[in-house]
């Protein structure tokens, strides 16, 4: 792979994005509103099942808040390439205009996970590290160096895993043309995601570890941050992002051979 | 000697189809009993296409054009046969052969809608590896040979159908690709534009030897452009060779209007032996043998008092679609 065509290509891709969005002002701006609101809100809530009971799955608020701020960062990092990006494979697909990807010597999973961003989405991962400052203030934490590798290994990984799994779901598109009711799933199950996971029944956590990792995306990152996580946790979300990452790849050329574009 | 530039042999290539019977029953039935069965879309067909050479591939809809060209660029994998383009297997779509190839569709497009051409064409420079300067040459040259100028400075959703399309072209050939691959290239565009983007392929053409696929239901593309035509009924070929080889065989014959200065001429003409199609007082219509017709028009000329004569080709929308229709034309 030709890294530095790579980096000219990504370079392209920020640029022309960037251009075609801001050709819409006002789209922006309400994006701009919603990632604020959307926050406060999230963070009203969750004040609220913090009102009576100081402690919720053995987090405190002030604990509960650093999952908020790395869901937040997450879900800025969704809005920003996933979203954009990952939808659309259904819309290639459904029209045929992967046609034009797959004929493009470059790799094709690059090309479609990477082309567009949403700037808005920027502002959602800049609230998400303001509030997470704030966090690593009130909860007292120590910045080390291992602290600072470890938190960017875990949230690395989550976004690794965030990503697979929507890929994986994108590119069944190949055989069902239409997927967008599985995507929704997965986004509805990622809002859990902002609440600890000891805060659920048994099979509940059973069932987000296993099935949908959603307990590997933020409690483990979180865990880092308050130095609560166990060393063995930690790889075992190294070895699930690496296997979710790997297997979103084989499965997507996997898919590719049945690709039969649409008929013109 | 040319070399082959494409070569297919007994290629085929079946899709699982799905059918639905009418009705709410069927509906229903449809969604939990899905019936699917395997439809052979393209037939055992083999062919050689020369380096340089412009094909037409001629079949009514869904006869199996379409198909067969995704399978030259390498978009679909065949189910039995081979396929050799430039050497390299398409299915495997390697960087060198992707470099090499263009597909452009009439009815899909690749522009990036909210900006001006010029951004996608850089930016499927970078994917092809050229420079600023590399690209900033290439698209002046094309942008020449297409005649568009400030359209390359607004925005794809401002431009007409015929603007579009030349920027289509633009950005499809910017890496300057061996084989072109089109799918109705002039698909609803207007008589002039559609004049124009036959005249800049002729122009392409014959500047850098590339070779060009086609399917068009436009007469004129095929009858101006290719030399060679393929045709393809029910996904079989049912004739491959030259497009004049093809009328000829279709239309042996021409229709001739010869006006008489007299419409005692015009009777001379009559009983002189040549099939008459019909008569109106000085206006004689004959019918000459194509392989006849110099020979023929000359003895009029020089035998009867003409006034005025038109020579009439029968449509050619009607003579290929003699062939869309049937399923062998030996010649």
């Amino acid at each position: 792979m030709n890294l530095r065509k790579y980096l000219k290509v990504y370079k392209k891709f920020l640029h022309t994005s960037l251009a075609s969005e801001l050709e819409y002002k006002t789209n922006i701006l309400v994006d701009l509103i919603t990632a604020i609101l959307s926050l406060v809100g999230s963070i009203f809530l969750l004040s609220i099942f913090f009102q009576n009971k100081g402690y919720i799955g053995g987090w405190k608020f002030e604990q509960a808040l650093i999952i908020q701020a790395i869901y937040t960062i997450l879900n800025g990092i969704t809005n920003t390439w996933f979203n954009p990006n990952l939808t659309e494979i259904v819309k290639h697909i459904r029209e045929g205009t992967l046609d034009f990807v797959l004929l493009k010597p470059i790799d094709s999973q690059f090309f479609i996970s990477l082309k567009k961003i949403n700037p808005s989405g920027f502002l959602e991962i800049i609230l998400g590290f303001f509030l997470l400052l704030f966090c690593i203030k009130i909860n007292q934490i120590n910045l080390s160096l291992s602290f600072l590798s470890l938190s960017f290994i875990t949230i690395s990984c989550s976004i690794c895993i965030l990503y697979s799994l929507w890929f994986f779901i994108s590119t069944t598109t190949i055989w069902f043309v239409k997927t967008w009711n599985a995507i929704e799933v997965l986004r509805s199950f990622l809002y859990i995601g902002r609440f600890p996971l000891n805060s659920f029944s048994f099979s509940l956590r059973v069932f987000f570890s296993i099935f949908i990792p959603i307990a590997f995306i933020t409690t483990i990152p979180s865990e880092v941050f308050l130095g609560l996580s166990q060393l063995w946790k930690i790889l075992l979300e190294v070895i699930v992002a690496s296997v979710f990452l790997i297997t979103s790849r084989k499965f997507w050329l996997f898919a590719l051979k049945f690709y039969s574009s649409a008929s013109s | 000697m040319v070399q082959n530039i494409i070569d297919v042999r007994n290629l085929s290539k079946s899709f699982d189809i799905s059918s639905k019977e009418p009705g709410l029953k069927g509906t229903i039935k449809h969604f939990f009993r899905r019936q699917t069965k395997s439809l052979k879309v393209i037939k055992d067909i083999s062919f050689e296409i020369k380096e340089g050479e412009i094909v037409g591939f001629l079949g009514a809809n869904g006869a199996g054009k379409t198909t067969i060209l995704k399978m030259l660029c390498g978009l679909i994998f065949p189910s039995q046969g081979s396929i050799l383009v430039s050497g390299y297997l398409p299915f495997r779509r390697k960087e060198d052969f992707l470099k090499n190839i263009t597909l452009i569709m009439g009815q899909k497009q690749q522009l990036i809608w909210d900006l001006p051409p010029i951004e996608s064409f850089y930016l499927n420079a970078s994917i092809y590896d050229l420079d600023k300067f590399e690209a900033k040459k290439r698209i002046k040259k094309l942008s020449e040979m297409l005649e568009i100028d400030e359209e390359l400075f607004i925005p794809v959703r401002k431009l007409s159908l015929g603007q579009r399309m030349k920027s289509e072209l633009l950005a499809a050939l910017i890496h300057e690709p061996n084989i072109l691959f089109l799918d109705e290239p002039t698909l609803g565009l207007d008589i002039n534009a559609q004049r124009n983007l036959r005249k800049f392929l002729q122009k392409y053409n014959k500047e850098t030897n590339a070779t060009i696929c086609l399917t068009s239901h436009y007469m004129k593309d095929i009858t101006s452009l290719c030399k060679r035509v393929i045709c393809v009924h029910e996904g079989a070929i049912s004739y491959d060779g030259k497009l004049d080889l093809l009328l000829k065989k279709l239309s042996p014959v021409k229709e001739v209007l010869i006006v008489c200065r007299s419409e005692e001429d015009a009777i001379k003409l009559e009983n002189s032996g040549f099939t008459i199609k019909n008569k109106i007082k000085n206006e004689i219509t004959i019918k000459i043998d194509n392989n006849s017709i110099t020979s023929s028009l000359k003895t009029i000329l020089n035998n009867f008092d003409i006034e005025d004569l038109f020579i009439n080709e029968p449509p050619i929308d009607e003579v290929i679609g003699k062939v869309l229709i049937k399923k062998n034309y030996d010649i």
